[in-house]
């Protein structure tokens, strides 16, 4: 997007929104908005029906865990202690324009946030989706099952503190002559190891 | 008056046209679908959860896993967002094999879901003939990355290697013989561009043949025509994209409104339905099929006539060549640390959707500045779509079920992730 579009869609939100707007960002010509999550209803309709904006499609939404992030939140929103959020992406077909939409869940133990299936009904299986995977709760959404995993399956695997090998694993048992669940037998192994180095790490030699 | 009741069936997740692992809660009344309830899940295999244990380069193989029928097309929004938070420019003639690849995989997509779609609706003619044209376009993927599904041939910065000078030969078999062979040979004795070349001279008259054998078809019209109907209004609010928006008469293609790499550099058009019903949709694909033949057309022009890199020359992203690492120290070690600890990306998060043949395939991207991601969303069109697919079945026959997938193009690789 060409920065003259950029200007009129930054001074459009900040204008519609006004106080309700947290922060806004442009990081590689995309734009973040950070807003509340009990506004979150309010600004995606007004989001898809201001003319303006027109964001009538909801490309994605996820969940996302924060905890082991870091100090590194840079300039896309601060967390603030809060671990969950969800992130939007919508996208204009009308004005051809995205957003990212991401919103921060107040509770770390409980989060939830409004759904928002009655503006965007794609948003149906993507908060099934994070719910599943995160736990992260949608009130207002009407069929809020889980999704991607297992029938019976207990916890939420796409946290961080949950461990990628899982807590049980499934086997045929010849005597019992049914499937069966048991803890998982494999030990957790990490062959390349999770590294972050300094910014211009190794830049001495400059070509 | 007999007592009437609703019953529920399943429908999979073994079942021919569930096209893979589809489970599906239907409710009939007589034979009208009241609810369909897809469950889905079990293809899952984590693909986003193991990204983040893995380092970047380690993840671009689970992309072709994701859809396996346009395996270079996941990649290439795989690296595109790598790309985008290092902020690395890919050489030009990169970005040309990256496009013409793009359209061999929509092509070699299209061809999938066309003998799938046909076969569901009981015409078994088409899926051989499609199969028929696979097997060329999948010795291209062989030709240029030695696997013919999972290529793993783009990489951040640019793709694996450059296009190879020779085709790879079939062998006397005790099937072929020497005669046979050297027929099957013919138009493999020049460079893969040439191949490709003699393929898309080939194409158009397959497209033709398939559209003489189903597109005025009265059993394949009464089939599809006014099954599935989706609003352009109704298709935007269901998150639709792709063959799928554009049959409701959306004019919306990511690689017109939002191009990258160099389509805006070559010449399309971009085929819109009318009613918004399955043969729309169909009619969408087969034209699809004629434009990305004729992009592929632009890339061999220019490739032959511009060599040059085909990957980064930042060798913090880009392996060096194998000469200079074995002679020169630096590259030695830029190699090894690029292998051992792999490269890291600096804080930040990016989103890329590319034009994948079955919709917008979209990878978000969020990083700390360590060596593996923080975390990786894979937006999967089908996903989307098969959400939808409870609201376009509803009060349709179970058989229409069927041209329904059929038409949404379903592969399970992407949705289960």
């Amino acid at each position: 997007m060409d920065k003259n579009r950029q200007e009129v869609l930054t001074e459009a939100l900040t204008h519609i929104l006004a106080e309700r707007l947290v922060s806004l960002h442009w990081l590689f010509d995309e734009l973040t908005i950070v807003i509340r999550a009990n506004d979150v209803c309010s600004i995606s309709g007004i989001l898809r029906d201001h003319k303006d904006l027109g964001f009538d499609t909801l490309i994605d939404l996820c969940g996302m865990d924060y905890s082991t992030y870091g100090d590194e939140t840079n300039a896309l929103g601060q967390s603030e202690g809060r671990r969950f959020a969800v992130i939007y992406h919508l996208l204009s077909v009308s004005h051809n324009q995205r957003l990212r939409m991401k919103v921060f869940a107040e509770n770390n133990d409980f989060p939830a946030v409004d759904s928002v299936t009655d503006i965007w009904p794609a948003a149906n299986w993507f908060e099934r989706e994070a719910f599943d995977l995160f736990g992260i709760v949608f009130p207002g959404h009407s069929d809020l099952r889980r999704i991607l995993t297992d029938y019976g399956f207990v916890g939420n695997p796409f946290r961080k503190d949950f461990p990628i090998s899982g807590y049980v694993e499934m086997r045929y048992d010849e005597k019992q002559k049914r499937v069966i669940y048991q803890p998982v037998s494999i030990e957790p192994r990490e062959v390349i190891p999770y590294v972050i180095r300094e910014q211009n790490y190794g830049d001495s030699h400059v070509d | 008056m007999a007592e009437i009741r609703n019953y529920t069936m399943n429908f999979g997740p073994q079942h021919p046209a569930a096209h893979g692992v589809l489970r599906l809660v239907l409710e009939l009344d007589g034979e009208v679908v009241r609810r369909a309830d897809p469950h889905i899940g079990l293809l899952h295999r984590a693909t986003e959860k193991l990204a983040e244990n893995k380092t970047y380069l380690q993840s671009v193989p689970y992309m072709d896993r994701l859809d396996y029928v346009s395996m270079m097309v996941n990649e290439h929004a795989y690296v595109m967002a790598i790309e985008k938070l290092l902020q690395i420019d890919v050489p030009l003639r990169a970005q040309y094999i990256r496009v013409m690849f793009d359209e061999i995989t929509r092509i070699l997509n299209h061809l999938l879901w066309i003998g799938a779609h046909a076969l569901d609706v009981g015409a078994m003619t088409m899926f051989l003939y499609a199969f028929r044209e696979r097997e060329d376009l999948m010795d291209c993927y062989e030709a240029v990355s030695g696997a013919r599904l999972h290529a793993a041939y783009y990489r951040p910065g640019g793709v694996y290697r450059d296009l190879p000078d020779a085709m790879p030969q079939y062998q006397p078999s005790a099937i072929h013989n020497d005669k046979q062979t050297r027929i099957r040979n013919q138009n493999r004795k020049g460079s893969l561009l040439d191949f490709i070349e003699d393929f898309t001279e080939r194409f158009p008259a397959y497209v033709d043949e398939y559209e003489t054998l189903l597109t005025d078809n009265r059993i394949w019209k009464q089939r599809l025509v006014d099954v599935g109907v989706v609003s352009p209004e109704r298709a935007k609010a269901l998150g639709f994209t792709g063959p799928m928006l554009r049959g409701s008469g959306v004019e919306w293609d990511l690689r017109k409104k939002q191009p990258y790499e160099v389509y805006d550099q070559v010449d399309f058009d971009i085929p819109v339905g009318v009613n918004g019903d399955c043969y729309d949709r169909y009619l969408v694909r087969m034209e699809e099929f004629r434009q990305s033949n004729r992009i592929i057309k632009q890339c061999v022009d220019w490739l032959r006539k511009n060599p040059g890199p085909v990957i980064t020359d930042n060798h913090k992203v880009a392996p060096p060549s194998r000469i200079d690492m074995k002679q020169n120290m630096e590259e030695m070690i830029h190699h090894f640390k690029l292998f051992s600890e792999g490269f890291h990306v600096p804080p930040g998060e990016a989103y890329v959707g590319v034009e994948h043949p079955k919709g917008e395939f979209g990878i978000y991207l969020v990083s700390n500045g360590a060596n593996k991601p923080y975390r990786l969303k894979i937006r999967a069109p089908g996903f989307a779509h098969l959400a939808a697919l409870d609201e376009m079945s509803r009060g349709h026959m179970i058989a229409d079920v069927v041209a329904i997938i059929g038409t949404q193009d379903i592969v399970f690789g992407e949705i289960d992730r």
